[in-house]
């Protein structure tokens, strides 16, 4: 089962203590390849915290893991991840004339990678 | 602890845009790493824990090792045979090194840009339209009584802002630290910075903007309908509320994050905080502020302003700055595929910018000047392993507020300093800059010299 929902990347206290320790070390992969997702969102497409998913767009694609937030604290349909590579695949280059591209509010789609 | 121990008092952090320089680090000097960093948080712990020396060659031509010389050549050869070469990053380095890459891209006829405009360069456009009614965080800690966060989650990305300047800190005029302050947090998720609020609003994602504007109708005493819940996710009552609170308050600062300039809107929904900030000194006293990431991001916009006029996203092709954002801001001149060799300073694109750029940075020659290594440096022409700023380096770095603080460096590092690269990378194109300009037939020195001194 497929769904579009809203992807945030943004910073956390992991991703920039791990970012110290190496961007190509294993603990920053594994930050930056970690999805947070309602649980209400989880339980609905049968996922369950560390099953692995498929986000994609028009873009590209990336597989990470998923990880339980509760309802109150992550709206239904947005997910988050701390910025890293996963994130920049699903990035577009277009600025708007702005210089920035959208990094935040990524209209994507999810779906469980069956193994 | 070994007995060949140093301790530096009043030294800086410069992980992120706080610039906390009240660390008292304690130094093992034999092994040549930091053992203790009394006050930092748990960025700034990691920060000065990581940064030690590793074992790498101080510079390498496609990953073989070759002396700084030799890679100072081979890195002024491609910027000068490049017809479109860009310089990127910037913003984790000192400005004395800052103002030697501008010197390096007036010379080559380059493009500047810097991290900024992947950040709160958005911010920058709306402060060029707007204005900014702004303050030091020292004005904070001793008079807010109302401190705002929008779109921004400190408690993980600068943790000790709720600490030393925003929240909990007496001030003069705020004895009771976060007693006598009303704090209020903005945000689509409710993040780790949400226990510390007293007021938590979570709008709908992406609708920033009408709730900016619908709370700056309401400050000028128009009616708002009540179907703005509906469109933002917030109630009428809680933006009536927060109204009152912002126009009755003695000392009010909106900070603000990259939820505003990242999201669709991005220099609108700048602009918009901007404004509203401006509205409110109508009532009272009111101030906004970005709340920067880099240690010396903000020396960034600060050295390539003096320098060039402009903040970011500077073009010298024609011999003279000219700014424009969409088109010599680094995502572009990389997706566009106009850039044709990159000198990347303290600064990572290959890992977070957008595919198509990535795409084009990997198919062009790269200079890095990095502490680390890094998946641009991975695919850098020319590497040099650089000395950390604020560790093993002094230099000057600017604070989120524009307030200029002198590192004290820890212990020295094998490797040499950004400042000291450029400068060579510096020399050597100017030489070579003008011998292309005498073969062509010029005169004089003038048309390839910078103003900077050397």
């Amino acid at each position: 089962m497929t769904e579009k929902m809203i992807l945030i990347p943004g910073r956390s206290s992991k991703q920039g203590t791990s970012l110290n320790v190496g961007k190509l070390k294993e603990e920053y992969i594994e930050v930056t390849s970690t999805l947070e997702m309602n649980t209400d969102d989880m339980e609905r497409l049968g996922l369950v915290d560390g099953d692995q998913v498929k986000l994609s767009n028009e873009i590209g694609e990336t597989i990470v893991r998923c990880t339980g937030k509760k309802p109150e604290d992550l709206p239904a349909g947005t997910l988050f991840i701390p910025y890293g590579p996963p994130s920049s695949q699903l990035m577009a280059s277009d600025t708007a004339g702005s210089g920035m591209p959208l990094s935040k509010h990524m209209e994507v789609e999810i779906e469980k990678v069956v193994s | 602890m070994t007995e060949n121990t140093r301790i530096v008092e009043n030294a800086t952090c410069t992980f992120c845009g706080c610039v906390c320089d009240d660390m008292q680090l304690h130094v093992d000097l034999d092994e040549k790493r930091i053992t203790k960093a009394k006050n930092a948080c748990i960025l700034g712990r990691a920060w000065f824990a990581e940064h030690t020396i590793e074992d790498a060659p101080a510079a390498m031509i496609d990953g073989k090792e070759v002396t700084i010389e030799e890679a100072i050549e081979e890195a002024a050869q491609t910027l000068v045979n490049a017809k479109f070469p860009i310089t990127y990053g910037l913003s984790d380095t000192t400005c004395e090194a800052q103002r030697q890459a501008v010197a390096i891209s007036d010379i080559i006829k380059g493009n500047i840009d810097t991290t900024t405009s992947v950040c709160h360069g958005p911010s920058g456009l709306a402060f060029q339209g707007v204005g900014e009614s702004t303050s030091t965080l020292g004005e904070v800690k001793n008079r807010a009584d109302l401190v705002i966060y929008w779109g921004g989650n400190p408690a993980e990305s600068h943790p000790r802002h709720f600490g030393r300047y925003a929240v909990t800190p007496k001030g003069m005029f705020t004895p009771g630290g976060k007693k006598d302050r009303t704090v209020v947090l903005v945000d689509v998720r409710k993040t780790k910075s949400a226990p510390v609020s007293d007021i938590f609003i979570m709008p709908k994602p992406g609708k920033d903007f009408e709730v900016l504007w619908a709370l700056r109708a309401l400050v000028k005493g128009k009616k708002i309908s009540d179907d703005i819940e509906e469109t933002t996710g917030v109630p009428l009552e809680t933006l009536e509320d927060l109204t009152d609170r912002m126009k009755n308050c003695r000392f009010g600062v909106l900070f603000f994050g990259m939820g505003l300039t990242m999201t669709r809107g991005r220099h609108f929904n700048s602009g918009a905080l901007l404004a509203l900030a401006t509205d409110l000194n109508e009532f009272t006293h009111f101030v906004a502020k970005p709340v920067r990431g880099h240690g010396n991001v903000t020396g960034a916009d600060n050295v390539v302003s003096w320098q060039t006029g402009y903040p970011f996203g500077v073009n010298f092709s024609r011999g003279y700055p000219r700014f424009n954002p969409g088109e010599f801001t680094t995502v572009d001149t990389l997706s566009n595929a106009d850039a044709d060799a990159a000198l990347i300073i303290a600064s990572d694109p290959a890992s977070n910018f957008p595919k198509k750029a990535i795409d084009h940075l990997k198919n062009i020659p790269i200079i890095t000047l990095d502490t680390k290594q890094t998946d641009t440096t991975k695919d850098a022409h020319v590497a040099f392993r650089t000395a950390t700023y604020g560790i093993n380096t002094t230099g000057t770095v600017y604070r989120m507020d524009d307030v200029p603080i002198t590192l004290r460096p820890a212990f020295e590092s094998p490797f040499p300093e950004d400042e000291t690269i450029l400068k060579g990378i510096r020399k050597r194109v100017q030489e070579l800059m003008l011998a292309k300009h005498q073969a062509r037939g010029g005169g004089g020195e003038a048309k390839v010299a910078s103003t900077t001194p050397l």
